[in-house]
This record gives structure tokens, C-alpha cells and sequence, in this order.
């Protein structure tokens, strides 16, 4: 197989006439942690929803571990699992309930299921509360159920839409250690929606960020960074800042210079070797620099670069700091 | 055929399990007969007084009448069910396996029935108690839980329908209100059919909450049986038709979505 998941030109427009994809195209290599980034509304679980067989696009391609979603979605639904945005739990039946009814539906042999489900929830840490229903689970609790759920068929990929939208701090740092050890573990191919910069940052081997409905770009977190040319070079220069600024934008390798109040900010290729220039040169002209911060690029800074608007204040994530 | 079945049958288990977990349905189950056979059967105690009424005991008269309008209520909130799956994710989760389509709805069709047979034992029970006799012996009592579980099985289709086109709790309630008490009324739960304005005999004739009423009253009394196979069969008729729409109706829902 050469990719767990290939996508050409998916198109979606809803009845009410919203356009959520207008041709999203992205290869997902098998063993792969791959993010779908963007703000709400970008089309990242319309995408999620076509690959798990549950709306039908438009136009456009995707075939999903080996099979084709319109051609053969029985064939998906048997080789994914799906952790959705809303739980997807039922809250009046037990958490062994859940799974037990989950892996009859995913054709799991009558046989196997019970010491499945039991292997499950030790691996989720829910052995404890396997026999209480739902309704009395903590959301972190809900959402460990959520993901031993779309693991009860050992599914060759998994998609988890926006996995930590609405969880504290801690039950989000406690399923990212539960999304890593499932790498580790199990060679599965795994497709995660974010609007959380610093989740995909952390999480993804590759990502790409999506915006009214198509792929701006695509690569590893590290890759992205690296293509937005240069590094932020902050230095602290008093009152002479504009000056500062004026001087330093001719200088070889500067791509921009700002004069922010005491500061001038300079976007510079490879940042690094171009301090000490930076800093000989205004010392020759008589500006001191009392401090220079050196600062790489940010996913928030290649968001900014490719959709031309900051990602914080989109959705809901405002208190998020940018990664 | 077998996926059908089996998946019919574990989702019909997580329905019944759902029900018995909400302490306030059971305690509403039970309550409810004995609110309406003792104040229905204490107000409108005299009516029998009427000439051409042609019942002797209104409690008699009232029992299978209550029998089929907790059926018909019991089973049109079913599609509160199906709102709330597609609130919680439930549906969506249940869309993305290979489950059977179909046994989605037969599944919830099939519940309504069991639960409208288990409400209708209880109301029959305290009816007794109560003073009715059931002249058609148990074969009588069995037509009578027949006759409200078909009821039961279309008005949850149809209900189910109802949710998946307007997916909106809002809009199912208001339905339900609008329609509810009229089908009531419109049939013989609460009064003779020789002592119902014209109109009225006229409508009645086309209301499938009427064929069970009518029909359950016969079975209680043991007679008329063709009748009782009779409205038997048209309820069953009513129920097909019902789930025909309601697979209609979810087609056109993952469709949509």
C-alpha cells in the first residue's frame, strides 16, 4: 500500500449552500501521525466526515487504507476507527457496554470480544470504572472510552476529530501521552484535526493547514517552520529604534525590519550568524543594543505566513498561547 | 440477512437497557394507568348512564381505551431518542461501523413494541383489579398487546421519521401535541361510538388509533374476532407503511448530512 490515506480535489457544498472544501488534496503515509490544522469552519471535519464514510463529497477522490469511500465504503468503515468531535458515547449504558456493542457492530468475532474489550480498558485505564454507566464519567474518563472505542477493531487508521477541544490542561496532556504510546505500540496511521497550534506541533508528523476549505500547504512541522524564510532577531536599542530599523533593512539577508516602540525587529535568514551583524552594525553607527533576542519561526508564524491572519482570536481556543 | 438480525438484536439490547436506567420512566410507566383508570374511571363513572351507551361498566369500557392511548403516547416520543443519538455523536459513531442500515430503525420500532406490551400488562393488570373482566380470556389479553404494539411500532416510525427530517426536539413536541390528543379523541378510548356526532363516527373510521380501540374492546369482551384480525391486519399495514417512511426518511437524513 502507498498511502493509508490519499485525497484528490475533495469538493463539498452543503444544501445551505456553504462551501466546506473546494478541492482538498493530501497523502497520509502509512504509520503517520497526520494533522489537519486550521481554524473552525475551515473544513477539517467536513474532511474527517468524508473519509469516514459519513457524507458523501461532492467531487473529487479519497480512498482510505486501500479502499475507495464512495466506491466501497463498506470496506473503510471495517479498517477505521473514529473518535468524533462529540463523544459519540452512549451516557446511559457502562463503559464495558460501549465497547462490547461497538466491537459487535465492527464485526469482531463473538469469541474475541470480551477479552478484547477487557485488554481495552486496562489499556485506557478504566478497569476500575468498566461497570458504571457513562453519565458518571469525567470527561477525560469519556474521552479514554472515546478512543478504546475506535481502537476495538484494530483499525489500520484513526481518525480523531479535534480530540481535545474543550479538555483542561492536564486530561489534554494526559491523552497526548495516550496518543504517543499508541504509536509506539501499534503501527497505525493516525488522522487528527486541531486548532490547537501547539497540539499538532507536539503531536504530528506532518500536518497541513487548511483554510476556506483547501490545503495552503503541507509538510512536517519542522519543514514548515523552515520554509518561512528567516528568524525573528529582536533587539533592544533605547530610543533609537526607527533609526535602528532604517539602518539595518539594506544589510544582506534582512528580509524586513520593523521599529516597535524601544525595539527594532528584524526578519532575517538564518538569524543566528546574522546577529553579530546586525549588532556590529549599529554599534559602528553609535546605537547601543542592550539586550537581542534570537526567536525561530512558530507554527503561528507559518499560519500567519500562508493564510495572512494571526491564528489567535480564531475559534475558540483564545486562551491558547501560540506554540 | 444475519448482520440484519444480530445487529437488530444488540441494539435492541442497548434500547431496553436505556430504558430500565431511567428510574423516572419506570416510576411514570407505572403511575400513569393507575392516574388515568381511577380518576377517568371515577369521573365518568355515570356515563354508562347514557342511553345507547351499551356498556354496563365504564371501567370495562375505559380499560382497553387507556391500554391504547399509553400506546399511542409511549411510542410517539420515541424520536426524542433518535435526537438525542444524533446530539451525543451516537448516530454519527453508529454510521461510521458496518452496522446494518436498517436495523438502526427496527431496532427502535421493535423496542417501542416491547415496551407498549409491557406498559399494556400493567394497565390490564390494575384494570382487574379495578373491576374490568377480560371475557376473551388470555387469548384476549395477548390480541390486546398485540393490537397496541403494532399501534406502538408505526407511531414510533413515524416518530423516528419526524426526528430524522427536523432533527429538532422543539418540532417533534409540538407535533406530538398537536396530534396526540385529537387521534385520542377521535376514537372510541372515551366514548361510545353510538353517542359521537357524525362527523366525528366518520373520522374515526380512518384513525388507526380508533381500529385498535375498537378492536381491543372486542378482544377484552371475546367477540367479533374477525373484526379483532381484521384491525389486526390494518395496523400491521399502518406499521409497514410507517417504517417505509422512516427508512425514507433516514436515507434522506445521511443524504443530507
Amino acid at each position: 500500500m502507498d498511502a493509508a490515506i490519499a485525497c484528490e480535489g475533495l469538493e463539498k457544498t452543503y444544501k445551505n449552500g456553504v462551501k466546506a472544501l473546494e478541492g482538498v488534496s493530501f497523502k497520509v503515509r502509512p504509520g503517520e501521525i497526520f494533522g489537519l490544522l486550521g481554524p473552525n469552519g475551515a473544513g477539517k471535519s467536513t474532511t474527517v466526515r468524508i473519509l469516514a464514510t459519513l457524507t458523501r463529497p461532492d467531487g473529487g477522490t479519497a480512498s482510505v487504507a486501500g479502499c475507495d469511500v464512495i466506491g466501497n465504503p463498506a470496506g473503510v468503515r471495517l479498517r477505521i476507527g473514529l473518535v468524533a468531535q462529540a463523544s459519540g458515547v452512549d451516557k446511559w449504558a457502562t463503559g464495558r457496554e460501549n465497547l462490547t456493542l461497538q466491537a459487535h457492530l465492527m464485526r469482531v468475532p463473538a469469541g474475541e470480544i470480551p477479552s478484547r474489550v477487557k485488554t481495552l480498558l486496562q489499556w485506557v485505564d478504566l478497569t476500575g470504572p468498566a461497570d458504571r454507566i457513562v453519565k458518571t464519567y469525567s470527561g477525560g474518563m469519556k474521552r479514554r472510552l472515546d478512543l478504546a472505542m475506535g481502537l476495538v477493531n484494530e483499525p489500520t487508521v484513526l481518525f480523531l476529530d479535534e480530540p481535545t477541544t474543550g479538555l483542561d490542561p492536564e486530561t489534554r496532556a494526559a491523552l497526548w501521552r495516550d496518543l504517543k504510546r499508541l504509536r509506539q505500540e501499534r503501527n497505525l496511521t493516525v488522522l487528527l484535526t486541531t486548532h490547537y497550534l501547539e497540539e499538532a506541533d507536539h503531536l504530528c508528523d506532518r500536518l497541513a493547514i487548511v483554510d476556506h476549505g483547501k490545503v495552503v500547504v503541507e509538510g512536517t512541522p519542522a519543514e514548515l517552520k523552515a520554509r518561512i524564510s528567516g528568524d525573528t532577531v529582536t533587539l533592544e536599542v533605547g530610543g533609537e529604534s526607527a533609526r535602528a530599523a532604517a539602518l539595518l533593512k539594506p544589510l544582506p539577508g534582512v528580509l524586513e525590519t520593523i521599529a516597535d516602540g524601544s525595539r527594532a525587529i528584524v526578519r532575517a535568514d538564518r538569524g543566528a550568524s546574522a546577529m553579530p551583524l546586525l549588532i556590529t552594525t549599529l554599534e559602528r553607527a553609535g546605537i547601543t543594543v542592550s539586550s537581542s533576542t534570537l526567536s525561530r519561526p512558530t507554527l503561528d508564524d507559518v499560519y500567519l505566513h500562508h493564510t495572512g491572519r494571526r491564528f489567535q482570536g480564531e475559534g475558540e481556543a483564545g486562551s491558547e498561547p501560540a506554540a | 440477512m444475519k448482520a440484519f438480525l444480530s445487529d437488530t438484536w444488540f441494539i435492541l439490547l442497548r434500547h431496553l437497557r436505556t430504558t430500565v436506567r431511567i428510574p423516572i420512566w419506570i416510576a411514570i410507566t407505572l403511575i400513569q394507568p393507575v392516574i388515568w383508570l381511577t380518576i377517568y374511571g371515577q369521573l365518568f363513572r355515570r356515563v354508562v348512564e347514557i342511553p345507547g351507551f351499551g356498556s354496563a361498566s365504564y371501567i370495562q369500557f375505559l380499560t382497553p381505551g387507556v391500554v391504547i392511548m399509553t400506546a399511542l403516547f409511549g411510542s410517539a416520543w420515541s424520536g426524542m431518542g433518535i435526537i438525542e443519538d444524533l446530539t451525543d455523536g451516537v448516530m454519527d459513531r453508529m454510521l461510521a461501523t458496518p452496522v446494518h442500515r436498517a436495523a438502526l430503525m427496527s431496532a427502535r420500532v421493535l423496542h417501542a413494541a416491547i415496551t407498549v406490551a409491557v406498559q399494556s400488562v400493567i394497565i390490564l393488570l390494575f384494570g382487574m383489579l379495578l373491576g374490568a373482566r377480560i371475557a376473551g380470556g388470555l387469548p384476549g389479553f395477548l390480541a390486546i398487546l398485540s393490537l397496541g404494539s403494532l399501534l406502538g411500532a408505526g407511531m414510533s416510525a413515524l416518530s423516528n421519521g419526524l426526528a430524522l427530517i427536523t432533527r429538532r426536539e422543539e418540532t417533534l413536541i409540538a407535533v406530538i401535541n398537536f396530534f396526540g390528543l385529537p387521534l385520542t379523541f377521535l376514537s372510541t378510548a372515551f366514548m361510545a361510538s353510538d353517542l359521537m356526532p357524525g362527523w366525528i363516527r366518520a373520522l374515526a373510521r380512518a384513525n388507526p388509533v380508533n381500529w385498535a380501540v375498537v378492536a381491543s374492546r372486542d378482544a377484552m369482551l371475546g367477540q367479533d374476532w374477525l373484526g379483532v384480525a381484521k384491525a389486526a391486519a390494518m395496523l400491521l399495514g399502518f406499521m409497514l407503511v410507517s417504517v417505509w417512511i422512516s427508512t425514507q426518511a433516514f436515507r434522506a437524513y445521511r443524504r443530507a448530512s
